[in-house]
């Protein structure tokens, strides 16, 4: 039987799955609960001097009707008192030891202050700490959050204040807000960080109100740039967590955060070499619950693939992603149309005329094949055609139940098309259309075609 | 100025038969038009759109209610079918656009073109924004339309956009035809098809109620007209021919469903038979029940695998509650100041028997005109003979559309049928011809 159980930078775990640092971790009462719906750990939400929030504070984008596809928040660091967050992060492990529990910090960039706030945490039984060098709005103007993280000088001091006094694996999250982030992610090696998190929000204004022109959130009629997660920064997150997995200088325990939901998202992370995942906008969404379907899912796909433990799988699509130099430029596939699954919708056809390389037809009924027909044509053609409403005995036709006509399969110019995969993702059929392997010639990177001294490319 | 004519001003049907008859296909509410608008594929060359004899874009004011640009839904839907609000009611689009659907070969649920399309239409009307074009600039010419139904508006309106002067002529007090009188009330109330005419007029269309045009106006309008549209749809329904027909009780379905959403007609007697098992017959099945009727006998001469029916409306109606005399034909109506009964034969074993009943409608079928029009045109089983691209008959300046040329078909094919016609006397006139569908969309 696999287990979830694993070891994060040295701290035991009951599974993978930590709520980030955010509002689901504001307080214990919220963090018992998740601990009973499932969740391994916790980040509380980052721990300072209280400060004042303004309403509203989220805005999201919903896409093709459905919500929060895309979060973002100018909600600043816990407005509750230090003391008060240390008393539950106390009363929580007392009650839940085998659950983890890490404190995110974030006080003015002073030496005492790091200090200061390390131990009190510490001594309240955090069992581990996340520094937090990553939210991008608010704090940030007062020279804490994602100002820190993105001076490498800034986070590598601060890390190393902590490590002074750290007894705890010390996590420094990082903003995606750089332009390399492992510059950042050396910074805090450097500073003797034990783990990295990755990433934070990233600076966003969601949309605008078209009626009031304002952008969301609104703040009395004024907007500020916010935190975006969810979703839709998936595939940002997983190059960044890639890059600092696959940099020597930076690569340590890392734990994956950014737009994770379900278990397929927290197996890519781990697959990218994560120890362990943090989920904040999931659980904004749908509630703690989702944690179930996480472990569940996880476990039946460790099962099928043989996996007994998240090491077993970590890290193995690392070795997989490479330069583009090192890709084989004589790897050739092309598109195939499974005619019995295709449906007729054509999206395929217009996507490749308008958005590939204009290798698909609609000629598979003609007398010979023609390359020729643009879109246009075809259109105006259908909009001369003369059709009546169907009476039953009267008329053949009605709803048609024999299968899509021939007509309206689109036909793929293998001589033609590029294979780049463009059809195949527009085709709402699973299956329908598959990219098919043909080349005969040996593999060449561009690397290797450009070392030989006859180098054309 | 004076106040703009408005037909939906007239005493609509009472608000007891309203009640009566609820929408069958309730209207959308944003939060579920915009999944389901989500939900289509925007398919290319959609099947749909080729699937409407008025070539509505479907994915295209589909994808605009998705965007949240339902004005431009509206005009998308309006450009191609003025009547775009009494179609997404009345059409069987069983057969037409959502049968054409594309998710029927993946197994899963066309699209609701219908209702979405009333989503836009219905906005449009809530709006009160005009129908999306202005007449060209006065051409000269001028066309007379006969009947006020579906096919004569469509072809007026396109006729306006041409700059051609058009005047509508029907013997009733109010316009639309069938489309007004004769549609059940659940799926086209008549209020709504007055409303949407209501539009009509401000293109410049001039309408003449309560007029029958005679064989001497018919010389008149060929003389003060460059063209003659003949939209008359198709005449009374047929009678049975057998004895008892003209004793009190025995009515039609036609009359029956003009009647009740007149106002004219409130109750029904609790014992009907219809005789017929054609969509015309079910609607009136349907309004009876409705009505108030306790049990309702449909009669048909040959099995439920020949009905003129479509499929659909043969399942509503056994959720109505009627009840079918399959393989049975009348031979008599009894009684003596009234109808009292039914005498039947069935047809597998010439076996008769009576059914006892308060009232008799009769729903087989409408004959065809037979008047001054037959003198004009070239006719073929009553039919009016016309060229389907131009809807040209054999008379030059002669054109028409809509039942009088199909037997009797559906809203939408009449619309078509009157575009269809406006640009073939448009090229006719003045040698312009516009595109038909896909037309600019500057607005």
């Amino acid at each position: 039987m696999p287990t979830l159980e694993c070891n994060f930078s040295g701290i035991k775990c009951l599974n993978p799955f930590w709520l980030a640092s955010a509002p689901p971790t504001n307080c214990g009462e919220q963090v018992m609960r998740a601990f009973d719906a499932g969740w391994g750990g916790a980040v509380w939400k980052t721990i300072g001097e209280p400060i004042t929030n303004v309403s509203s504070r989220y805005s999201s984008i919903d896409w093709a009707g459905q919500r929060m596809m895309g979060l973002n928040n100018i909600e600043l660091i816990s407005d509750r008192p230090i003391a008060t967050n240390l008393r539950e992060i106390a009363e929580v492990k007392r009650r839940y030891p085998k659950h983890v529990v890490i404190a995110s910090l974030m006080v003015e960039s002073k030496r005492e202050a790091w200090h200061e706030i390390v131990a009190r945490a510490e001594d309240a039984g955090a069992d581990g700490l996340e520094l937090n060098f990553g939210c991008p709005h608010g704090m940030s103007e007062r020279g804490m959050g994602s100002a820190v993280g993105q001076v490498p000088e800034y986070a590598e001091q601060i890390t190393y204040w902590v490590k002074e006094r750290a007894r705890t694996p010390v996590i420094v999250k990082l903003t995606p807000n750089i332009t390399d982030i492992r510059m950042a992610a050396r910074a805090a090696k450097r500073g003797g960080a034990d783990a990295l998190s990755a990433i934070n929000t990233i600076n966003s204004i969601t949309g605008i109100d078209l009626d009031t022109l304002v952008p969301n959130p609104n703040v009395d009629g004024l907007s500020s740039h916010g935190g975006y997660c969810g979703p839709a920064v998936k595939p940002i997150a997983l190059n960044m967590v890639q890059q600092i997995n696959a940099d020597p200088a930076s690569v340590l325990p890392l734990s994956g955060i950014g737009g994770i939901g379900s278990w397929r998202d927290a197996a890519e992370f781990i697959l990218l070499g994560c120890g362990n995942v943090q989920v904040c906008t999931a659980a904004m969404h749908y509630g703690y619950r989702i944690v179930e379907d996480m472990a569940d899912g996880l476990l039946e796909w460790m099962r099928q693939k043989g996996f007994e433990t998240i090491e077993d799988f970590r890290g193995l699509s690392l070795p997989n992603v490479r330069e583009w130099k090192h890709l084989n430029l004589n790897y050739k596939i092309v598109a195939r149309i499974d005619a019995a699954k295709c449906i007729g919708c054509q999206l395929c056809y217009t996507a490749c005329w308008d958005g590939a390389h204009q290798c698909i037809h609609l000629d598979r009924t003609l007398p010979t094949p023609d390359t020729t027909r643009t879109p246009a044509q075809i259109q105006a053609v259908s909009s001369t055609r003369i059709t009546t409403t169907p009476i039953p005995k009267l008329d053949d036709a009605g709803p048609q139940t024999a299968g899509t006509p021939l007509d309206r399969i689109p036909r793929v110019d293998e001589h033609e098309c590029v294979g780049c995969n463009l059809c195949s993702l527009v085709c709402p059929v699973e299956e329908c259309i598959t990219m098919e392997r043909i080349d005969n010639m040996p593999p060449q990177t561009w690397e290797e075609r450009t070392a030989s001294p006859t180098a054309t490319h | 100025m004076s106040k703009p004519l408005l037909f939906s001003d007239h005493p609509p049907t009472p608000a007891e038969t309203r009640a009566r008859f609820p929408d069958l296909h309730p209207a959308l509410t944003p939060q579920a038009a915009i999944p389901e608008a989500n939900r289509c594929l925007f398919c290319f060359d959609a099947p749909c759109t080729t699937a409407c004899p008025t070539h509505i874009d479907v994915p295209r004011f589909i994808h605009k209610i998705a965007s949240g640009n339902v004005a431009g839904s509206a005009r998308t839907i309006l450009e191609a079918n003025i009547l775009g609000g009494s179609c997404s009611r009345a059409c069987p689009v069983e057969v037409l656009c959502e049968g054409a659907c594309v998710l029927h070969h993946s197994g899963q649920q066309p699209i609701e073109i219908a209702r979405l399309q009333r989503f836009a239409m219905d906005a449009h009307q809530s709006a009160g924004a005009p129908l999306p074009f202005t007449p060209a600039p006065a051409s000269g010419h001028k066309v007379a339309l006969i009947g006020a139904g579906p096919a004569s508006l469509a072809c007026a309106a396109e006729l306006r956009r041409h700059g051609i002067a058009a005047t509508i002529y029907d013997a009733r007090p109010r316009p639309g035809g069938l489309n007004t009188y004769g549609i059940a009330e659940y799926k086209l109330p008549l209020a709504e098809s007055l409303r949407e005419i209501d539009l009509i007029p401000r293109l410049g269309v001039e309408f003449r109620f309560n007029t029958t045009i005679d064989a001497a106006q018919l010389e008149e309008l060929e003389r003060t007209h460059d063209a003659i549209f003949l939209g008359i749809g198709l005449g009374a329904i047929h009678a049975l021919g057998i004895a008892g027909e003209q004793l009190p009780g025995v009515t039609n379905a036609l009359d029956l469903i003009a009647g009740y959403k007149s106002g004219a007609v409130l109750t029904s007697p609790p014992r009907v038979a219809v005789i017929g098992a054609g969509n015309t017959a079910i609607d009136a099945a349907i309004a009876s029940i409705r009505l108030g009727a306790e049990e309702v006998t449909m009669i048909y001469r040959r099995g439920p695998g020949q009905i003129s029916a479509f499929a659909f409306e043969y399942e509503h109606a056994k959720r109505e509650g009627i009840r079918f005399l399959w393989h049975t034909q009348p031979a008599a109506i009894l009684g003596t100041e009234r109808v009292e009964a039914l005498a039947l034969i069935r047809t597998t074993d010439d076996s008769s028997f009576h059914l006892p009943v308060d009232t008799i409608i009769l729903a087989i079928g409408q004959s065809t005109h037979s008047h001054v029009f037959a003198d004009k045109v070239s006719t073929e089983r009553g039919r009016i003979l016309i060229d389907r691209a131009t809807g040209q008959t054999s008379n030059p300046r002669y054109f028409s559309g809509g039942d009088c040329t199909n037997g009797g078909r559906e809203v939408v094919d009449a619309v078509a049928d009157g575009k269809r016609a406006a640009l073939g006397i448009a090229a006719l006139l003045t040698g312009t011809r516009r595109e038909a569908n896909h037309a600019d969309i500057r607005m």
